[in-house]
């Protein structure tokens, strides 16, 4: 069984938030308003995360973009009473939109902050050409949500099934490294994102997640996340 | 004694008035109240399931709020009375007698008005019933469902059985109505049914301690279960469950005093009930101040950088005038329980302008707290700039001085009245342990471990409009309760006096027999 994970190369990654674009139109995330974003209620499956380190004059700022973490040990699985979110057995950890009761609980046990609530119903703004709206140019295999249940990323999961319906025609194995790609990796101009199984050998996930510049974010709490960054220098 | 007239009995009379006659200050009272739910119902309904949570100020991270606090709120004040009625109960305290039925009625009020909120909190209310439907039983949420419908069940029941006797009291007195006779459960008062009702009682008492503890344990467990700065605490479920009981206590004296004077209940609700629970306040409120302390130095001393961005939100951050607020009203309640002990008295060419003085100062104090925590940045904590000079020591000592001086200014109200003096430390530690339940929920929300932004929380009209409702619907509870139960428990008043005279008895027989001896 694969255990999906992700590698991004900080000394790759210049911020252009390419990949929070390319999960917007893949997974059919709200357009969010001005006023949404003024009052903290954007949702990005993947943010691009600004760390200043450091105190004035020895200032510096890295990003560092931040999907869900894919726990192995995942603190936000737990806690939900009625299991609208649960880990799979390759590692994804997913949500049951209609089951979800909208509680919250997950998403204030995330110690990484990504998981997102529907706070309206999602308005899909008329298009400027045409006149047809926006959701006509919704992703067929994504579902979009409705007002109050909570989302997050989900490695694009809709992109394994497929990937794994075209090795079954192509009468071969799903690769370890290739087949299945998230979209914010596919759309990654600097090639600073890398996906695959980190369990297999050879697959650049796995080498470079043991590479000596390898580290998860807030290891310390124990959550076992399966995106590893590498460290910039 | 029961050979006397029925309507003679002043018990009975002062007991059952309330029932029996209703003055337009009640129909008053509930139009107001019925009028404030509705608001909430209105914004509830119309506002916010027509348009989903967006009409809260809730936002990421602060993805919980007002809503949480109240629930948690309440559900503490549900410990006013079972717990307190039930451990006089088993500790036999004869005292408790004329104090349980209000005690009880409001742990089953507060019950019905607090996980109310968690529905008003979900985003998907309309899928309630998957909490049943696939339920996880390794969430707190979970264990919250369970005890609280527990305790739920059990706070009905320990209410209704004493109950039963005056039921059927009221059946004898009030053919007419129906339901008491379905109530009464065809209560004869025979030796069978008296002695298989103390036995139900006592049980009943045993038990809901427990369970009580548990309920506002596995409330602290939502929090303490995640790994959140400040949340992830040992101590939280002892510190809730005492928060509870402490607002309980505080809740059951506002509303025996008010019933005393509205029903004239002055004659069973001596000041002796006053100055007992007050010494339970006090004890409950210096436990709380343990607790605090206890959880805020422990987190100061480690010094962990999550932790302390939480800690000093509370401290100097958006969150000091509430956190400091809460202060202020507990240490007005501890001062206002034990100055009037003291000893004090104004010089006699004093008290002239005192009296003018005094409640200048008490506005002026209040006002004085106000632009004190306002001002970022002076209620830093203790060693954040001790190499500081005068100033910031000296704003800090007006914190400790401003409850006592506030309290002075009230002194010769509070002093050798104890209805008085309960009743205002009961008014500061309600506002005080709601504040204590915001200020433990929000900042740590705001400041999560890995933060993108700044976070704020305002609450919008429509969370404090269903606060409003949630007030406004447990007291209308309690005022239509009262006026259909008699909110004094007759019968176990009476047994009490029984038992009280028979023990005279025995003692008088014992009495004359010693004193027969040496004849
Ligand atoms: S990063 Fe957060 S949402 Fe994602 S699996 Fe871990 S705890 Fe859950
Ligand atoms: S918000 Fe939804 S997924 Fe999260 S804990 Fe609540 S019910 Fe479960």
């Amino acid at each position: 069984m694969p255990r999906w994970g992700m590698v991004i190369d900080l000394d790759k990654c210049t911020g252009c938030q390419a990949c929070t674009v390319a999960c917007q139109t893949e997974n059919n995330l709200r357009p969010g308003s001005v006023e949404e974003s003024q009052r903290g209620r954007i949702i990005e499956w993947i943010h691009v995360l600004p760390v200043v380190e450091g105190e004035y004059p020895h200032v510096k700022t890295r990003y560092m973009p931040v999907p869900c973490q894919h726990c192995d040990n995942p603190p936000c699985t737990r806690v939900c009473p009625v299991r609208a979110t649960y880990k799979n057995d390759e590692g994804i950890v997913a949500q049951i939109y209609p089951r979800c009761i909208g509680c919250r609980y997950c998403v204030n046990a995330c110690p990484y902050t990504c998981k997102f609530f529907n706070w309206s119903q999602p308005d899909w703004p008329e298009s400027t050409h045409g006149g047809k709206s926006l959701s006509a140019a919704h992703n067929p295999d994504v579902s979009v949500r409705p007002v109050g249940v909570t989302e997050k990323c989900s490695f694009c999961s809709h992109r394994l099934i497929k990937a794994r319906e075209q090795a079954k025609s192509e009468e071969r194995p799903l690769r370890s490294e290739g087949d299945f790609v998230p979209a914010c990796v596919e759309a990654c101009p600097a090639e600073a994102m890398c996906f695959g199984d980190l369990d297999s050998p050879g697959t650049a996930v796995s080498e470079l997640s043991r590479s000596h510049r390898a580290f998860r974010l807030q290891e310390e709490l124990g959550a076992e996340p399966k995106v590893y960054y590498l460290t910039e220098g | 004694m029961r050979s006397s007239t029925p309507s003679i009995d002043p018990l009975e009379a002062t007991a059952l008035r309330p029932i029996q006659q209703r003055s337009s200050g009640f129909y008053l009272l509930a139009f107001a109240l019925v009028a404030t739910a509705l608001w909430g119902v209105n914004a509830l309904v119309f506002h916010q399931w027509r348009n989903g949570l967006q009409v809260t100020g809730l936002n990421c991270p602060v993805f919980w709020g007002v809503y949480i606090t109240n629930f948690v709120f309440f559900v503490g004040i549900s410990h006013a009375g079972t717990l307190i009625s039930a451990i006089l109960r088993v500790t036999g305290q004869e005292w408790r007698r004329p104090i349980t039925r209000m005690a009880e009625a409001i742990t089953v009020f507060a019950l019905m008005v607090g996980p109310i909120n968690v529905i008003f909190d979900m985003g998907r209310p309309d899928r309630m019933l998957n909490i049943f439907k696939h339920p996880n039983f390794n969430s707190p949420l979970l264990w919250d469902v369970c005890c609280i419908s527990v305790y739920f069940v059990g706070s009905i029941t320990f209410l209704y059985l004493p109950m039963i006797p005056d039921i059927a009291l009221l059946r004898d007195r009030m053919p007419h109505r129906r339901f008491y006779r379905i109530l009464a459960l065809g209560w004869k008062a025979t030796d069978r049914q008296k002695h298989r009702l103390e036995k139900a009682i006592v049980v009943m008492s045993i038990a809901i301690i427990p369970i009580a503890v548990s309920v506002h344990t596995v409330v602290s467990y939502v929090f303490a279960m995640t790994i959140k700065p400040m949340w992830h605490s040992t101590i939280f479920g002892p510190y809730f469950v005492v928060g509870a009981i402490y607002s309980g206590i505080a809740a059951l004296l506002i509303a025996m005093v008010i019933l005393r004077k509205v029903y004239h209940f002055e004659e069973y609700l001596k000041p002796e009930h006053f100055r007992r629970l007050g010494f339970l306040l006090l004890t409950m409120c210096c436990l709380w101040f343990y607790f605090t302390f206890s959880e805020f130095l422990t987190t100061f001393y480690g010094q962990s950088p999550e932790e302390m961005k939480v800690f000093y939100g509370k401290m100097s951050g958006d969150y000091r005038l509430l956190f400091w607020g809460m202060v202020f009203c507990m240490w007005t309640t501890f001062f206002t329980l034990t100055l009037p002990w003291l000893p004090l008295r104004t010089p006699a060419p004093l008290r002239a302008p005192a009296r003018v003085l005094r409640p200048i100062l008490a506005i002026a104090v209040v006002a004085a707290f106000v632009a004190i925590s306002q001002r970022a940045g002076t209620m830093t904590t203790l060693a954040m700039d001790l190499r500081m000079p005068l100033p910031p020591f000296l704003e800090r000592s007006m914190m400790a001085i401003m409850p006592i001086a506030f309290v002075w200014s009230l002194l010769p109200y509070l002093r050798n009245n104890p209805i008085v003096s309960s009743f205002v430390a009961s008014i500061f530690v309600v506002i005080g342990m709601w504040l204590e339940r915001f200020v433990i929920v929000v900042p740590t929300l705001v400041n999560p471990r890995l933060s993108w932004g700044v976070a704020a929380y305002h609450p919008s009209w429509v969370e404090w409009s269903l606060t409003a409702f949630d007030f406004a619907g447990m007291v209308l509870l309690f005022v239509l309760f009262s006026k259909v139960f008699p909110m004094l428990p007759i019968w176990e008043m009476r047994e009490g006096e029984l038992a009280e005279r028979s023990r005279f008895e025995t003692q008088r027989v014992i009495m004359d027999r010693a004193s027969e001896v040496p004849a």
